[in-house]
């Protein structure tokens, strides 16, 4: 007697049960798996929709478009206030630089957009050159047409700089000197050297311990008081003084959050081929430590950005400052123009910041060569 | 008498209270192939690894090639331009190309125009048998391969002694073959080698020497056979009992 228990031919193919095929059941299965998260579902969408149509109801259908001035802002009922950021976007770009004059911030927005952009696409050559003018040249022409009182440029003073020019020197300025200054900071910490290790460690933890305002206070306040009388540095050059160093301290931290990630064989292994300590930084450790945490430098970045609007503390017309003093202008003060102001500076500063995010998304996969399996 | 690689005279290295080598005494000829093994934690890496300053002995003089290891910064960097090193987990640098791995100390350490330096990087890959990998990241090879192109990259600067610890101890049985094949063949073009490794058919293959560690002194050495055949102390026959059942 012979017994089989195995299948020899294949048994018919029935359709897939209803309630997992169909379009119905997919939105289900993504919506609604059970009834519990089907109710969350539902309460965030009421929630979304609401939030949505009441901005889209202020921002765009009950919003004011054109007005010579706060008039039709005022009546009752009526929306964002657009024809007040019309009035003053300029303003909110180059805050009291001359008008007459704007051409040379202009031609700094363009060099520096250009370049800029030249250093950020992978595909566009010349990186060596670009990065050459964008860190060394770029600067120095920047200063030179902005201040100007060289070469028959008029002189214009920084406390007529502001707007977007002024929070984009800020940040830039921050981020340009707070990566190499804190990539050396997180070094020091880490050095043999007990002097180094106890000045850097010194320098990042008092730094980290105190708020940003604070540091620009001592530096705008305090510091005056310990220079020979006479010697007052510019204001905007001790606001970039304290937004760099503060950074730096926080950088310093996120870097060396890398360094402990890259294991003891790479050191070992550069040392084995003869490159000496900065070589092996330089050229094996730091790469593979600033590629992990990519991540956090951005984020250092993007905070650094939105704390430049700190700089009003100290009489700085950064883009904030000079958003917020358009409110007192009796032409346009409304019901409605605080609002549409910090409506359109949150815009301004998300966008700024959510470019950075994107584009680290993308260069972290491009500098993926990992290959985990 | 030929000249020596590597002399060793009364080496001593503590790690705190921990005596790790102990009066250690070696002389390597040029041109010798030396194995040395035993236990685990008896301190044959510590002993390679001061011979490139990996580590730093605290008594007595290590030689390489006619320079003293002494707290010279200028000696250190010497030393390791004549001395190559193979680790057990290979510690390539993941970020660079097969290639640029084997460029990148020729390039900055020895100053060599980067043609030049792809050349003979281009001609150690192929005696590695992996050309073709060149312009791969080491994190798409498989172990064996990632091992050889370690050997290369240390052969990419000339040396004159190469140091292997547990080159096959991280491999997969099929891929420790392709591994000993280039280190038999870089012995038999008569590099001087000093191996860690518990591989003892490449020992009765190749070595001139066998020297048997434990607890941080050099217990026995002696010429391959008589060393397998023959051992003279009981620590000996016992770990050879041990790694050969
Ligand atoms: N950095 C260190 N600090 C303190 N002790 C250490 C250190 N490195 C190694 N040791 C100890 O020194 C001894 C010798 O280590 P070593 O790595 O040289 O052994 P080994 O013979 O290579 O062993 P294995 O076969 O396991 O690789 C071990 O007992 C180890 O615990
Ligand atoms: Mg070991």
């Amino acid at each position: 007697m012979s017994l089989s228990y195995v299948r020899t031919i294949d048994a018919p193919k029935l359709p897939a049960p209803t309630t997992t095929a169909g379009t119905w059941a997919k939105l289900r299965e993504r919506f609604a798996p059970t009834p519990l998260s089907g109710l969350g579902t539902l309460v965030i969408a009421v929630f979304l929709a609401w939030a949505i149509w009441s901005i889209f109801q202020w921002a765009i259908i009950d919003a004011v478009w054109t007005a010579p001035d706060r008039e039709p802002c005022n009546a009752p009922g009526a929306g964002a206030c657009w024809p007040f950021v019309q009035a003053k976007a300029l303003q909110w770009v180059y805050g009291f630089y001359p008008i007459e004059l704007r051409w040379r911030p202009n031609i700094v927005f363009l060099l520096g957009g250009l370049s800029l952009a030249g250093l950020l696409i992978p595909k566009i050559p010349f990186k060596g050159w670009n990065a050459l003018f964008f860190f060394l040249a770029f600067p120095i022409i920047a200063y030179v047409l902005l201040t100007g009182g060289r070469f028959g440029l008029e002189e214009v003073g920084t406390e007529q700089w502001g707007g977007l020019l002024v929070t984009l020197i800020v940040a830039i300025t921050g981020i340009v000197a707070s990566l190499p200054l804190g990539i050396l900071l997180a070094l020091g910490r880490r050095s043999k050297m007990p002097v180094v290790r106890t000045l850097c460690t010194g320098f990042i933890e008092i730094v980290r311990g105190v708020p940003l305002i604070t540091v620009l206070f001592m530096a705008s306040v305090m510091f005056p008081l310990f220079m020979p009388p006479g010697i007052n540095p510019d204001k905007l050059l001790k606001a970039l003084v304290g937004v760099g160093l503060f950074s730096a301290a926080y950088m310093a931290e996120v870097v060396r959050g890398g360094l402990q990630a890259i294991p003891k064989g790479q050191y070992e292994a550069s040392m084995a081929v003869g490159l000496s300590y900065w070589r092996m930084m330089l050229l094996v450790v730091m790469p593979q430590a600033l590629k992990v945490v990519i991540p956090g430098i951005v984020n250092s970045f993007i905070s650094l950005f939105k704390d430049t609007s700190l700089v009003s503390i100290i009489g700085i017309f950064d883009l904030f400052n000079i958003v917020q003093s358009g409110f007192n202008d009796a032409k346009w003060a409304s019901a409605q123009t605080g609002n549409t102001g910090y409506f359109a500076l949150a815009l301004i500063y998300w966008v700024f910041c959510f470019s950075m995010s994107r584009y680290s998304q993308f260069i972290e996969r491009r500098l993926n060569t990992s290959y985990t399996r | 008498m030929t000249e020596s690689a590597v002399v060793m005279k009364s080496v001593n290295k503590w790690y705190g209270q921990f005596h790790v080598l102990r009066d250690i005494n070696l002389d390597v000829k040029k041109g010798e192939r030396i194995v040395i093994c035993g236990p685990s934690g008896s301190g044959k890496s510590t002993m390679i690894r001061c011979i490139n300053r990996l580590e730093e002995h605290q008594q007595g003089d290590i030689i390489v090639d006619g320079i003293p290891l002494t707290t010279n910064v200028k000696n250190i960097d010497d030393v390791r331009r004549e001395v190559g090193m193979v680790f057990q987990h290979f510690n390539l640098f993941p970020h660079l190309t097969v290639l640029e791995n084997c460029t990148l100390a020729p390039m900055w350490v020895r100053k060599e125009p980067k043609a030049q330096a792809e050349e003979t990087a281009m001609k150690f890959l192929k005696r590695v048998k992996i050309p073709e990998q060149a312009l791969k990241y080491p994190g798409q090879l498989s172990g064996g391969q990632q091992q050889r192109v370690a050997i290369a990259r240390a052969l990419c600067m000339n040396p004159k002694i190469m140091l292997f610890d547990e080159p096959t101890s991280a491999l997969d049985p099929e891929m420790i073959k392709e591994v000993l094949d280039v280190m038999v063949d870089l012995a038999q073009g008569g590099m001087t080698m000093l191996c860690v490794t518990h591989e003892m058919a490449f020992a009765r293959q190749v070595a001139n020497r066998v020297i048997f560690m434990d607890q941080g002194q050099i217990v026995e050495q002696n010429e391959p056979n008589e060393f397998f055949l023959n051992p003279q102390s009981p620590r000996t026959k016992l770990f050879l009992e041990q790694i050969l059942h």
